[in-house]
């Protein structure tokens, strides 16, 4: 990583470690730190690389019962807010089959009773199974860690949708009218959270989600630079990965959970 | 002969009038208002570009899907940046709409177009 992209990340660093003892203040700072450097940035010329991992840290203690904030940014983002009921669709099969990168999930532990309330995505697993399934190569993981679909070879038959423990996956069921340039969509392909790649391809080092939390929740980064915000918190405090009993080594990772 | 002529005044007053005004309609690209229309080539000769720019497009959409490869001429978007014709109230068309860029040569000739069924037929922005 370039010195310019350090600064903001080691801030992000401070921040996580300070909102842990309740001062939260401070995070609304970072979006815009990060944002200046978006706009700056240059696309990218070069292909990615195995040298960085791309990662979240999401500490679920944090994350607010009934907040969507998340989930509402990476609909703008991505292009999800623009799509429109089909007409005559069913209300109840609209709400369950409309495509969502994010989902806010309600944990509860029936012995304790403790809930906990989290944002899951694509987990960006190393060893995706979506991936494994894919009968054309258009699920495929790139070089840095992104678990993506390639829509040009998507032939919509959904083996991924099912593969996937963590029901990461929508399907474009028809037609789409309104589309941003940097997030294509059309009917018959799955689709999923890409880690914002558009962002990541032209320079920007954060992810609308990360961007939108005011309890700065989420912590984006290289999982594979040790100074990174996202390894210095995750080697700070205790982390889990959502069914790591399937040794996908996913690349979102939990606290408090 | 009275009445005809008085006609036939009457229609060359009309053709006259939309000749001279130039009468465009909302919605309809104006001649001239693409960026390309003020470049002398594209990003390779015309000819070139004629027969071969799928075989470009296509190998772009491979760097850049699977590569991250962003920065290069030969992206789709930029395509549809520069190509795309303005309406008269500045708004860009569709390259898609009849008699629009691609959909011009694309529909004369028969030959389907898939791009725009997920990606944006004018610049968004983002």
């Amino acid at each position: 990583m370039s010195q310019p992209t350090d600064q903001p990340s080691n801030t992000g660093r401070r921040e996580f470690l300070a909102g842990a003892t309740g001062v939260a203040a401070a995070t609304v700072v970072a979006p815009g730190v990060f944002l200046q450097s978006v706009a700056n940035a240059a696309p990218r010329d070069t292909a990615v690389s195995s040298d960085v991992r791309y990662g979240m840290l999401i500490d679920t203690s944090k994350c607010a019962d009934g907040c969507n904030d998340c989930v509402t940014a990476c609909d703008k983002e991505n292009g999800l807010d623009m799509l429109v009921k089909p007409e005559g669709a069913d209300d109840e099969l609209w709400d369950m089959q409309r495509p969502r990168w994010i989902r806010t999930v309600k944990l509860r532990n029936n012995l304790t009773g403790h809930v906990s309330t989290l944002p899951m995505m694509c987990q960006h697993c190393e060893h995706p199974p979506c991936v494994d399934v894919c009968p054309t190569g258009a699920s495929f993981r790139r070089a840095d860690g992104i678990v993506m679909v390639d829509r040009h070879t998507c032939i919509g038959c959904r083996y991924c949708m099912m593969a996937c423990p963590y029901n990461a996956r929508s399907f474009i069921h028809e037609a789409v009218q309104f589309k941003l340039t940097a997030t294509p969509r059309g009917k018959g392909c799955v689709e999923s959270c890409n880690l914002c790649v558009q962002r990541r391809d032209n320079g920007g080092t954060t992810t609308a989600c990360q961007d939108a939390c005011k309890q700065g929740a989420i912590v984006f980064g290289d999982l594979k630079d040790p100074n990174s915000a996202v390894s210095q918190a995750m080697s700070k405090y205790p982390t889990v990965q959502i069914r790591a009993d399937l040794k996908l080594n996913t690349g979102v990772r939990y606290t408090d959970v | 002969m009275k009445g005809k002529f008085g006609l036939s005044l009457l229609m060359a007053l009309c053709l006259g009038l939309c000749g001279g005004l130039g009468v465009v309609y909302a919605g309809e690209g104006v001649e001239g208002s693409a960026k390309a229309d003020r470049l002398d080539a594209c990003v390779a000769p015309t000819a070139f570009m004629r027969r071969n720019h799928f075989e470009l497009i296509e190998h772009q959409r491979h760097i850049t899907v699977h590569e991250g490869i962003r920065k290069t001429d030969n992206s789709l978007a930029g395509c549809i940046d520069c190509h795309v014709r303005r309406d008269a109230q500045g708004s860009p068309v569709p390259v898609n709409a009849p008699g629009e860029f691609c959909a011009a040569c694309h529909e004369y000739a028969g030959a389907s177009l898939d791009c725009f069924t997920c990606h944006a037929t004018k610049p968004t922005g983002n």
